[in-house]
């Protein structure tokens, strides 16, 4: 395929900067300042430096081998983006954005949250730099993810409730690009996943390929050759951007993104923006959308914070449309499942994100002979859902008192 | 020729700076707006700017996001529905230009060509997309030019270099952002304003207007002196939205539009 994005930030008809001209010298900007930095080696070596020996990367590529038995079909392997510092895969993104904010004389740093992973993940290396940070956040994600919450105000975060709409990440990322055009001067937006208008789905992709090229350099040692199928969770699309783009040249290794179905595609209640969304602009970029007719774009819902986006990053777009990677949904009860069982057989409690991957990989692993080979990123893990999971499972919290 | 070009042409000729008020349609309903504009047009207004309603108002502020939940809401008002009010406010007798003011996602879900032909036919003189930048703007600046809708780009104190490129390629007039940030009352504007505006000023033959956070007559007359045009949005809004239980009360309707009129005529001076 060829290089995308192109010098508009055009992942074929995708991307692009629907901005209020307001923000447009701020792109600008901060693209002319990644052109330069990506090249420059003392930047690299600061951005590696963190995540070897802050996150604690390399992450482990491990072999699921119960799992892999109880499903009976292929090996799954899971890459660990769970046992990055912070939990989850997001500080990858951080970390380069941070670096990247500090080098461009910016104070002040804004970032959006869903999960929450993202915004701990920016209070995090807002702490490590020393930058100032606000942390936009859903009044409903608020409730859902306190713990989250608490965890940014102790690294020193201002966490900003947002009121407006449907009061979760899409509401939250428009008062995110609402603050930075009111504050463009002098604050740096870190936006948290591969959307939003050119350069941020092209940089965090960037930022985030360190998954998938670590994944490929794991998988050829572990096993000699490359996997048959690639499977990760979308919402905003990073963790899957991150694993995808490595291979994106290498036809024979599938790749999947498991979107969020909420309590089915059949109901208004789901995240499914590549199974009922149509092509729209949203957010700073042209993509996939979840709308109605006339163009409104309509609220998401799933068990997943993190996923409970009616967006999706243009790049993944243009790899739905050219046939490169299949999206398929998965639902809340489904995900639920997939979490209880993987906590049962591995041990390790994934976040309701990841627990969409790992739930297509219960339906594809079965089907595949078992010499294939089934790479799942497992992007967090579940401390932060921990007690939204006891709600919906209905266990009584005060049980045990 | 276009109506909001023999509008500022006339304007010049008598030395008056016009006065944009901008309205969301449909809030508290499509009779209602119709009917707003004609008590604004009487009350001094110049032209009008349509807000069309959108569930991701990025460039706007509380006040016209929560006119927008409203109309959505409880109307379901869509772009078609706004383009028709120009329509029947123009059956009504009103004759001044009609600017729509809409985020792009309607405008590209509803189909450009068949978008410029219902503009065109319904009697709209210009376009306003705030999230179509330079960049992403040919194709509708093309169909736009050839149905004669003036396509008005917004340039703000941050567009520096950038001013000269949006000026030269602009139609009908230049809408210069008076501050950073979004749609919304505010007292202070930004530092660099007054040379701002020269920059434009400097760089178009066209007309230019000034707009974000101008709401009161103080506001209009600092401007006046600079720019051939003042939008007045927020402010008008917000007296929208205190009006509502009086316009929806068929005997009190006529005091609410009073209210709205009073205050536009005001900032008219």
């Amino acid at each position: 395929m060829t290089q995308v994005p192109d010098v508009n930030g055009r992942f074929g008809a995708f991307g692009g900067r629907y901005v209020p001209e307001t923000l447009m010298t701020a792109l600008l900007e901060l693209e002319e300042a990644y052109a330069h930095y990506s090249k420059d080696q003392a930047f690299q070596d600061e951005v590696r430096y963190l995540l070897h020996k802050y996150s604690g990367r390399p992450t482990s590529l491990y072999y699921a081998e119960r799992l892999t038995k109880h499903l009976g079909g292929a090996k799954i392997y899971l890459k660990r983006e769970d046992l990055n510092h912070t939990g989850a895969h997001k500080i990858n993104n951080t970390i380069g954005q941070g670096v990247l904010a500090k080098r461009m004389g910016k104070t002040k740093i804004i970032a959006e949250t869903g999960a929450g992973q993202h915004g701990v993940a920016s209070a995090t290396i807002a702490a490590l730099l020393g930058l100032e940070c606000k942390v936009f956040m859903g009044e409903e994600d608020m409730k859902r993810q306190q713990l989250n919450v608490f965890r940014m105000q102790l690294l020193g975060s201002e966490v900003v409730p947002v009121l407006s709409g449907t009061r979760t990440l899409k509401d939250a990322c428009n008062e995110t690009l609402r603050y930075w055009v009111s504050h463009v001067e002098d604050t740096y937006y870190i936006l948290g996943s591969v959307t939003g208008p050119h350069p941020y789905p092209m940089m965090v992709r960037d930022f985030q390929r360190i998954i998938g090229d670590e994944s490929r350099q794991q998988i050829l040692a572990e096993e000699g050759r490359l996997p048959d199928y690639i499977v990760a969770a979308v919402g905003g699309g990073s963790n899957a951007m991150g694993i995808f783009y490595p291979f994106v040249n290498d036809d024979n290794v599938k790749l999947i993104g498991v979107e969020a179905a909420g309590r089915g595609v059949d109901t208004i209640e789901h995240a499914a923006t590549m199974t009922k969304g149509r092509h729209g602009i949203f957010q700073g970029s042209m993509s996939y959308v979840l709308q109605d007719e006339h163009g409104q774009v309509q609220p998401a819902h799933s068990i997943s914070a993190g996923l409970d986006y009616p967006g999706i990053g243009p790049e993944h777009a243009y790899l739905k449309d050219s046939g490169r990677a299949e999206y398929v949904p998965v639902t809340d009860a489904e995900a639920l499942e997939a979490l209880q069982l993987l906590s049962r057989t591995e041990g390790i409690i994934p976040a309701l994100e990841s627990a969409h991957a790992i739930a297509q990989t219960l339906k594809l692993a079965p089907t595949l002979d078992k010499d294939k080979v089934v790479v799942v990123n497992l992007s967090g893990r579940g401390d932060k859902d921990v007690e939204a999971i006891m709600g919906y499972l209905g266990v009584d919290k005060h049980e045990s008192h | 020729m276009n109506l909001i070009d023999t509008a500022f042409a006339r304007l010049k000729s008598e030395g008056k700076t016009a006065l944009i008020p901008f309205l969301t349609m449909g809030d508290p309903d499509l009779q209602t707006s119709v009917d707003i504009i004609q008590a604004l047009e009487k009350a001094g207004a110049d032209m009008i700017e349509l807000g069309v309603p959108y569930s991701d108002p990025l460039a706007d502020g509380p006040v016209i996001q929560r006119a927008s939940e409203r109309a959505l809401l409880h109307n379901s008002i869509t772009l078609v529905d706004c383009i028709n009010v120009a329509e029947q406010a123009r059956e009504a007798g009103v004759e001044i230009p009609f600017i729509l003011f809409t985020y792009y996602n309607p405008v590209f879900q509803y189909g450009l060509k068949a978008f410029f032909e219902l503009v065109q036919s319904k009697g709209i003189s210009g376009l306003i997309i705030p999230d179509l930048p330079m960049e992403e703007d040919e194709e509708v600046r093309q169909l736009a030019e050839a149905a004669n809708v003036h396509l008005i780009p917004l340039v703000a104190p941050t567009s520096k270099e950038r001013v000269t490129r949006i000026a030269r390629k602009a139609k009908g007039f230049v809408y210069c952002v008076s501050s950073l940030g979004v749609t919304g009352v505010r007292a202070d504007f930004h530092a660099g304003i007054d040379e701002f505006l020269a920059t434009v000023r400097e760089a178009t033959d066209l007309p230019i207007a000034v707009g974000f956070g101008i709401s009161s007559r103080e506001q209009v007359a600092r401007f006046e002196k600079q720019c051939d045009g003042v939008i007045v949005g927020s402010a008008i809004v917000r007296k929208i939205e205190e009006a509502i239980p009086l316009l929806q009360d068929t005997e009190q309707r006529e005091v609410g539009l009073k209210q709205i009129s009073d205050f536009v005529a005001q900032l008219k001076g």
